[in-house]
């Protein structure tokens, strides 16, 4: 994965930058069934490896496919970009190891999750359980993500084509 | 586009599985990995396919524009018509207890419709995001 990252970093054809963050999905995904999270890597294959790809190439099929390069090279958001970087490799190393049934998200409600879920909802995979029911909100929020994002896709370019359509359904 | 003849044969013959597999993935997602947003994905992939290959004036034949903007409303009324069913029910609003007699049956009918709804609303805004983009072209 490093390997692909520091490809999509170096190249300037962005065609194959594209296809080599899909690579990259979809090498996460395997990660993810290895950890055992099988929605999780059937959700970034899905989404990460094929619509996100096929959107960003459709996305360069209105631009153009190689990467300009800069006049200068960007010092200060260079700079905020490691002190991030290096905050968030900080922070990672609070975190519980791999496994650790002490920590502190397997201690809060995950419990009676995998204790309960099957006998309140009926509904023998856990992670829709807790997706739909459990977290419905958080899920109705996503959905309301999802429906925002295809609202304001379709303002920005679906407009002339959208006028065109509409008045074509009125005068029928 | 006129010299695909192998892509679209193929195309042709993989999209029925496609559309099933998403069928599956949406119903089966309480008993196996998937769920709405998953099969969202792949029902919306099939009809992604066949605009890619055969262009999108002819995939709009096949999905016309309102319906997948019925789509993207639809699902995400279907998901929020459920949560108020239980706040009719004098229950909180998303609380899928009391939609049926005993409260098993009722969360899983109220998870059954919403990740039905998710499906939709998934499933509409990409095929309506990807041929906003694929229009561009023209």
């Amino acid at each position: 994965m490093a390997l692909v990252v520091w490809f999509v970093v170096r190249l300037r054809n962005l065609f194959a930058v594209v296809i080599l963050s899909g690579l990259y999905s979809l090498l996460a995904a395997v990660l993810f069934v290895h950890l055992d999270a099988v929605d999780v890597a059937f959700t970034e294959a899905a989404v990460g490896g094929g619509i996100a790809t096929v959107l960003a190439l459709g996305a360069l099929a209105l631009t153009t496919s190689r990467e300009a390069i800069p006049e200068r090279i960007p010092v200060l958001p260079l700079f905020i970009v490691l002190i991030v970087g290096a905050a968030l490799i900080y922070a990672s190393l609070d975190m519980p190891l791999y496994g650790d049934a002490m920590a502190a998200a397997h201690l809060h409600v995950a419990p009676r999750y995998i204790a309960e879920s099957l006998s309140e909802t009926g509904v023998p995979n856990m992670v829709t359980a807790v997706l739909a029911s459990y977290r419905g909100y958080d899920t109705l929020g996503e959905v309301m993500v999802i429906f925002t994002a295809g609202v304001g896709v379709l303002a920005i370019l679906g407009v002339v084509k959208a006028a065109a359509t509409s008045g074509r359904s009125r005068d029928q | 586009m006129t010299h695909f003849m192998i892509l679209r044969v193929v195309a042709k013959l993989l999209i029925p599985f496609i559309l099933i597999f998403a069928l599956y993935v949406q119903f089966h997602g309480d008993f196996g990995p998937g769920g709405g947003f998953q099969a969202g994905v792949i029902f919306a992939v099939a009809f992604i396919l066949y605009a890619l290959l055969y262009g999108v004036d002819t995939a709009t034949r096949v999905v016309p524009d309102w319906v997948t903007r019925w789509g993207l409303a639809t699902g995400v009324l279907i998901f929020s018509g459920t949560g108020l069913v239980g706040l009719l029910r004098e229950s909180e609003y998303l609380n899928y207890s009391v939609i049926r007699d005993s409260p098993v049956a009722g969360q899983h009918l109220g998870i059954t419709l919403v990740e039905f709804g998710v499906g939709i609303t998934v499933a509409s805004a990409m095929i309506s995001i990807f041929f906003a983009f694929a229009r561009r072209r023209h």
